[in-house]
């Protein structure tokens, strides 16, 4: 393919896998400041409720976009940047297998993520019904202000941004199965494309359901259809609306709702172990048991969304299966765990910054693992589930874990995108007022929830005994203001060094996989003339080659 | 983007012997299944729980129906002629059969058209019901209404296949209507599917 010459083919509407890739990134990173801002926002009113800045009701639409805004169009943007940034270049091809399908996929979530922050400017107000839409909240217009045109456009934002997705995940999947290079074998994968391939596959499966559910309820919206509303009173009116169900919605949300946690934490966690061995230089532990888990995770997420709706008066059998099935998670999820742990164990660590990210992952996994035990167990989620220990625990796997690994991801892989790299002593401040606030608000969060302190409250202190709980809100708010100030040494960081970071040459962690065969940046097509062939898998670290410790995947000789 | 640039960014092995296209094609087939039956065991969930469903003579005319049925699926197997007349290289055949599905495909929208008209003449709406339980109409609308899209936008795609096969000079391109007729064998099962949950118990 020729290469663009023009900036719009170049820059904007580029069918370049590479482009698409650094596009998404920038998007997720704009959505972020917003999605932060909105944190802070909810974090200054928890701490100091009596103040009169915010409104009820704008507290609520608050926390509802700041969920939605981070998991939609932060969390899985910045992951299909990485993703299509990677998959072309480690599977050894030129692009994706249908790049102009691929562009249309970014330029389909652009007009959603629009959609979304222009619901702040509708009548009412954002959608304040959370992140999770339940109905009636988000289907009777009277129940809350939020529920207005505000909810309609997030329903339709959300819907682009499942087109989107679709589109991307066919790309994403198709690349994989049948773009590798010659030799590159299924278990010769970088398990990397592992996350990617067993994510995709998740959220092509999950978000179909959720697609239903959007459309019903845009119907009991605006269609005078029941489809999740049952007769009802509100503000001390009898409503007849229908014999439809809400817990229906429930389900068919969480149908998604939780295969789309492994959806956007497995690849994080694939990733960590494709930057781990570069700097322990050594293989990493188990790939082969740690493929396999990953199917098993994959498969058994799909069948246990009703953890989250213990409170919802189902069946205590049926209570009872999500239970064990939730808790039988936990041991593939710990092969996956204990072996990153493996993977380090007596390594002599090079220093870097990437590495740093990927301790705090795996520290972070344990922690968020360790919480996930008392919320999949229906006795005890029964107590946690209305408090500030639920919110812990979900910032911690689906916040924490995927941040942290995001940006090893952008410390490691950002001399491939822009050939030089990103200034060290920025990045190790950076990381440590990321790292530090990050787990301690979640964990102080995990001990306001056991003390009983509510969640979805605009103002904790009506309740007496959050008195002792209260002593945690002013700290906890101080640092996630650390935090989010911390986030402008990246950006000036990645901006700067776009131009005057260190030149990085090919491979300057000196590691195996098939991005680094080529010039960073990687040029038009990836690969110059002949595709890499690959010989041997994707962790050959640990061997003698020279005065090199490690062997490429494409390097001809020993298999 | 010419097809002879393609083939050149082409590489790489083809799980189950297949082309990326059809694999993309395939699973697109999954996922837009699991969107019907995401719709679907919401119908079930609702009439199981419903103590006022009408009886499936309430509004519907089983004859209409089963000519729709037969009409809907004899249009899959002048699908699966045209891809074979195609793979034989015959255009004149190929184009004929894809006429054909058309036919069928355009034949079923009008007779579901009617079959609306008719049942909204019975007084049914997506939140009014004069027989029963108001679900029910609201979800004969949208998994119908969904499932006449889904035909709509077939007959489009394969209008211009056909289109662009008009001429000699045009490639037969096999690989193509086979692709598009993936797509409209799929639709037509799911209406198999819709007719039993809706119109036979």
């Amino acid at each position: 393919m020729d290469e663009p010459r023009s900036f719009w083919r170049k820059y904007v509407f580029s069918v370049d896998h590479k482009m698409i890739g650094i596009q998404y990134i920038v998007l997720a990173i704009l959505m972020a400041l917003v999605a932060g801002g909105l944190a802070l926002m909810i974090r200054a009113q928890l701490a100091w409720p009596n103040t009169g800045m915010f409104k009820p009701e704008a507290y609520l639409s608050y926390v509802t976009m700041h969920g939605t805004l981070m998991v939609f169009f932060v969390i899985s943007p910045a992951i299909s940047g990485l993703a299509n940034f990677l998959l072309p270049l480690q599977v050894g091809t030129r692009d994706m297998a249908y790049p102009v399908l691929n562009m249309l996929s970014f330029w389909t979530i652009v007009p959603g993520a629009l959609l979304m922050i222009a619901s702040f400017f509708m009548p009412g107000g954002a959608a304040s019904a959370g992140w999770t839409a339940y109905p009636p909240l988000s289907a009777v217009e009277s129940v809350n202000p939020g529920s207005g045109w505000g909810q309609t456009l997030w329903l339709l934002g959300m819907a682009l941004f499942i087109v989107s997705f679709t589109m991307g995940g066919l790309n994403f999947l198709t690349t994989i199965l049948n773009m590798r290079a010659k030799g590159l074998s299924m278990m010769r994968l970088p398990l990397t494309v592992w996350g990617f391939l067993v994510s995709t596959v998740l959220g092509l499966l999950a978000f179909p359901p959720l697609t239903a559910a959007a459309i019903m309820l845009l119907f009991d919206r605006h269609g005078n259809t029941s489809f999740f509303l049952t007769d009802m009173v509100v503000n001390d009116q009898l409503m007849a609306l229908g014999n439809g169900t809400p817990l229906l919605f429930q389900h068919m949300f969480w149908f998604l709702g939780h295969p789309e946690v492994y959806v956007i934490v497995l690849p994080c966690v694939c990733m960590m172990f494709d930057i781990i061995p570069a700097f322990t230089r050594r293989p990493v532990f188990g790939y082969r048991p740690s493929v396999y888990s990953l199917l098993v995770v994959g498969f058994l997420s799909m069948i246990v969304w009703g953890h989250h709706m213990f409170v919802t008066g189902m069946n205590p059998w049926v209570g009872k299966y999500f239970s064990v099935a939730t808790v039988i998670i936990t041991a593939p999820f710990s092969v996956l765990g204990v072996n990153l742990l493996a993977s380090l164990w007596r390594a002599k660590l090079r220093p870097g910054v990437p590495m740093l990210w990927c301790l705090a992952v795996v520290s972070a996994i344990g922690f968020g693992g360790l919480g996930g035990l008392f919320l999949g167990t229906m006795t005890s989620d029964i107590y946690f589930h209305e408090t500030y220990f639920v919110v812990g625990h979900f910032h911690l796997m689906i916040g924490t874990v995927t941040l942290l690994s995001i940006f090893a991801a952008i410390y490691y892989w950002y001399p491939k995108m822009f050939g030089r790299m990103l200034n060290e002593k920025l990045g190790r401040w950076h990381f440590w007022l990321t790292a530090l606030p990050m787990m301690s608000i979640f964990i102080l969060m995990h001990m306001q929830g056991l003390g009983g302190m509510v969640r979805r409250t605009f103002d904790t202190s009506v309740y007496a005994y959050n008195e002792t709980n209260a002593a945690l809100t002013i700290p906890i708010t101080i640092l996630a203001t650390a935090l989010f100030v911390g986030q402008f040494l990246f950006l000036f960081n990645a901006i700067r060094s776009v131009r005057h970071g260190e030149e990085a040459g090919r491979n300057p962690w000196q590691a195996t996989t098939l991005e680094w065969e080529t010039e960073s940046p990687a040029p038009h097509g990836n690969f110059g003339e002949t595709l890499p062939t690959v010989h041997r898998w994707a962790y050959d670290y640990s061997v003698e080659d020279g005065d090199r410790d490690y062997v490429s995947q494409a390097a001809e000789g020993r298999a | 983007m010419t097809t002879q640039t393609i083939d050149r960014w082409r590489n790489g092995s083809s799980p189950w012997g297949h082309t990326w296209q059809k694999n993309m094609m395939w699973w697109f087939i999954v996922t837009d299944g699991i969107l019907f039956a995401g719709f679907l065991c919401g119908y079930a969930y609702a009439r199981q729980g419903s103590e006022a469903w009408p009886a499936t003579d309430v509004f519907f005319s089983v004859i209409l129906l089963t000519v729709m049925t037969f009409v809907l699926i004899t249009s899959s197997a002048t699908m699966a002629c045209a891809v074979a007349a195609s793979r034989a290289g015959d255009r004149l055949a190929t184009r004929k059969f894809m006429r054909y599905t058309l036919a069928g495909g355009l034949g079923f929208l009008l007779m579901q058209a009617y079959e609306w008209w008719s049942v909204i003449g019975a007084g049914l709406r997506p939140g009014v019901n004069p027989n029963g339980d108001t679900l029910f109409g609201a979800y004969f609308f949208l998994v119908t209404g969904f499932h006449g899209t889904h035909v709509l936008l077939g007959l489009i795609v394969i209008l211009v296949a056909y289109l662009r096969r008009r001429n000699e000079a045009a490639p037969l391109n096999p690989d193509g209507i086979e692709l598009v007729g993936l797509y409209w064998h799929f639709v037509d099962l799911v209406w198999v599917v819709i007719f039993g949950c809706f119109y036979l118990i």
